[in-house]
């Protein structure tokens, strides 16, 4: 790990975390040993298709359920092992914001009513009118100004970006240290949602909040976290883990290649060059209660060769510098045999078959089932 | 420029419309039906509360004016002793509507309370309270109120609420505690719980707020049950004959035949009427309380 990352101790620590849920259909593994950190003051994205196990992960590490294995460490301390006043402040430094700004409000309180009731809770203001001046500036930090015009609003009366605001500076109201942002920009329309990064990043930077965040959305993702690291999902394991340049701009992973191969290209030429990358082999994803033996990803990899891939599981192992870690056979035997030229392309078979109508549509790309 | 500013954040902009009482109001004149119906409501209560006060209570006994018909005197005649008929019903309301209306406050706020617990903490509290309504609602309710009616003979009307009230409470138990179950897996009541806010709060100010127009209708439909069964207990003769009550002058009318004589068709319809128009009335009002109560169908 670079110096610059080493140099302050996590705040978050996953370590191992595994959330094993019972069903009818049997044990399902939502996350399967995830180890992550996150630091004050950055940002770790966790990005992949819908029910790799992302948000599970995320509501481990807010508390919200408990995990079935593996812990998770505020300060290094873990959370099964807290007192009650621990988890307390826990509570109050770890705070979580929902990806349905519309869910996540009250619909029978004002906002000052929701925004002021954790202050009051925790004695963190002394009286009504300390506490609707903190409710007011809370609302000018997420750029609701004039504050007086939101305060006595009800949730219905307020736009969806103004609700996730509000949602946003409940969360803010216990002055947090981390942010656990599950998708919290994925309901908002794209102006709404850079203005909302672009105040979520002036915590970042001005209050040192580091943030777990949580998006399906690649472009977020590289926007907001840029100078943080990227864990890339699948089926509840972390396959890819880096810093955010070199994960989006060198992928290793076919898993990571194909997600970024399949983010929506204005430009034809480009979108051209990229249909030129490495198609999935199939779009399904594999059911949790019956995961493929080997890599998981094996059934869908363009880069699959049979009696490796399907034989054992990858580990999440180190390659190159700067943290980077890949879980996956085919980069870290090519990474045994030639350290600097044999990458994924030059494996012989992992050419794409190419489709012929399919591939001109864009609707048709491996990417469909990831976006929707 | 600030101090105009700050005077407005510091001040709650409270018009009357945005109280919970002002929201109450508009709600209720919001919609004719609801309106015709609180008006209904409220015209009864004040018939039978403040009618009493009003009107002149000397009736004598006249055996020279036993069953007239309705005149400028006696605007609904006279009954079988020859008393006002116009003063027995006025007089008549007033117990069935406090006795039911206590019944009911008390069958909602047990149910409201036991419901939200065992809706909100489960376990081993929640599994007690279900096997409690599960013998309250197995029991008749009616066939109870005849037994402890039957078994104390002279029950004072509040002795009536509390059983009528015991005997309610359970199905709303039921309902209240599945919504309560169903509202505390939502977002924003996860989110209350993430910033610690304790289960009272998250209970009283989170969740039941929430369910507010369904608890308020429930209540004015639990009114309505009570005055029924109350009613019902007069019609059928085992209660206590000395309070003037809608129940008893349908007694009357059922036990003696007077529904045979068309003289007496203002004192065997006037309980009939006041009752059929209540009940109407606590229904529309109901529905109108909904939409006051309910955020997504309160106006924006």
């Amino acid at each position: 790990m670079s110096d610059r990352t080493a140099a302050a101790a996590p705040l978050l620590k996953l370590r191992g975390l595994e959330q094993v849920f019972d069903t009818k259909k049997g044990p399902v593994a939502a996350v399967g040993g995830v180890d992550l950190e996150v630091r004050a003051g950055k940002v770790l994205c966790l990005v992949g298709e819908s029910g790799c196990g992302k948000t599970t992960t995320a509501r481990a590490a807010a508390g919200i359920t408990r995990p079935t294995a593996g812990a998770v460490e505020f300060r290094g301390k873990p959370l099964a092992d807290m007192t009650a006043g621990e988890r307390t402040a826990y509570r109050r430094a770890v705070q979580y914001i929902h990806q349905d700004p519309y869910a996540a409000l009250n619909p029978t309180r004002t906002v000052a009513s929701t925004l002021t009731a954790g202050l009051k809770r925790h004695g963190l203001v002394k009286n009504r009118a300390e506490a609707r001046a903190k409710a007011a500036e809370l609302l000018r930090l997420v750029d609701l100004t004039p504050p007086e015009s939101y305060l006595d609003s009800y949730p219905h009366q307020l736009s969806g970006g103004q609700r996730q605001r509000v949602n946003v500076a409940r969360s803010l109201a216990m002055d947090p240290e981390l942010l656990i942002c599950d998708e919290s920009t994925s309901m908002l329309d794209v102006s709404i949602r850079v203005s909302l990064l672009n105040t979520l990043g002036r915590l970042r930077d001005d209050l040192d909040v580091g943030f777990l965040f949580i998006t399906h959305d690649l472009a977020v993702a590289k926007y907001f976290a840029w100078d943080g690291e990227i864990a890339v999902m699948y089926l509840g394991k972390v396959v890819e883990h880096g810093p955010t340049p070199e994960v989006i701009g060198n992928p290793q992973h076919p898993y990571t290649k194909a997600l970024i191969g399949a983010v929506c290209e204005p430009d034809p030429d480009l979108a051209r060059a990229n249909q030129a990358a490495e198609q999935l082999r199939s779009a399904e994803i594999p059911s949790l209660t019956d995961l493929p033996a080997g890599c998981a990803f094996h059934p869908r990899c363009p880069a699959y060769e049979p009696g490796l891939c399907d034989a054992a599981e990858p580990a999440l192992e180190r390659t190159g510098a700067g943290g980077r870690r890949v879980a996956c056979h085919v980069v870290a035997r090519g990474r045994r045999t030639d350290d600097r030229t044999l990458t994924l392309d030059a494996v012989p078979g992992s050419r794409r078959p190419a489709p012929t109508g399919a591939a001109d549509d864009p609707n048709q790309t491996t990417g469909a089932a990831w976006s929707a | 420029m600030t101090t105009a500013l700050d005077a407005a954040i510091a001040k709650p902009r409270k018009q009357f419309g945005e109280t919970f009482l002002g929201r109450l109001w508009t709600g209720l004149t919001r919609s004719p039906a609801g309106f015709a119906g609180t008006v209904l409501v409220l015209a009864i209560v004040l018939f039978s509360f403040v009618g009493p006060l009003v009107i002149d209570q000397d009736n004598p006994t006249d055996t020279t004016q036993i069953w007239t018909s309705p005149s400028a005197e006696h605007w609904l005649g006279t009954q079988y002793e020859g008393k006002d008929t116009f003063t027995i019903l006025v007089n008549s309301g007033a117990q069935p509507i406090w006795v039911g209306t206590l019944a009911a406050l008390m069958a909602v706020f047990v149910a409201v309370t036991l419901g939200s617990i065992a809706g909100y903490f489960r376990g081993r509290i929640d599994a007690v309270l279900l096997q409690l309504t599960d013998v309250t609602v197995t029991i008749p309710q009616f066939l109870l109120m005849l037994a402890v009616v039957a078994f104390f003979e002279d029950i004072p009307p509040w002795g009536i609420s509390i059983v009528v009230g015991a005997t309610m409470w359970a199905f709303l138990f039921r309902s209240i505690r599945a919504q309560v179950m169903s509202l505390k897996e939502r977002e924003f009541v996860e989110a209350a719980r993430l910033q610690n806010l304790g289960p009272a709060r998250i209970v009283f100010r989170e969740i039941l707020p929430n369910m507010a127009g369904f608890i308020f209708v429930n209540f004015v439909i639990s009114v309505n049950q009570a005055i029924y069964a109350i009613v019902g207990l007069y019609v059928l003769g085992l209660m206590p004959s000395g309070t003037p009550n809608w129940g008893l002058m349908i007694h009357q009318s059922w036990g003696q035949n007077f529904y045979l004589n068309p003289v007496a068709l203002p004192f065997v319809v006037a309980p009939l009427i006041m009752i059929v128009l209540f009940t109407i009335g606590l229904v529309t009002m109901g529905r109108g309380l909904d939409q006051a109560l309910n955020p997504r169908l309160r106006e924006r």
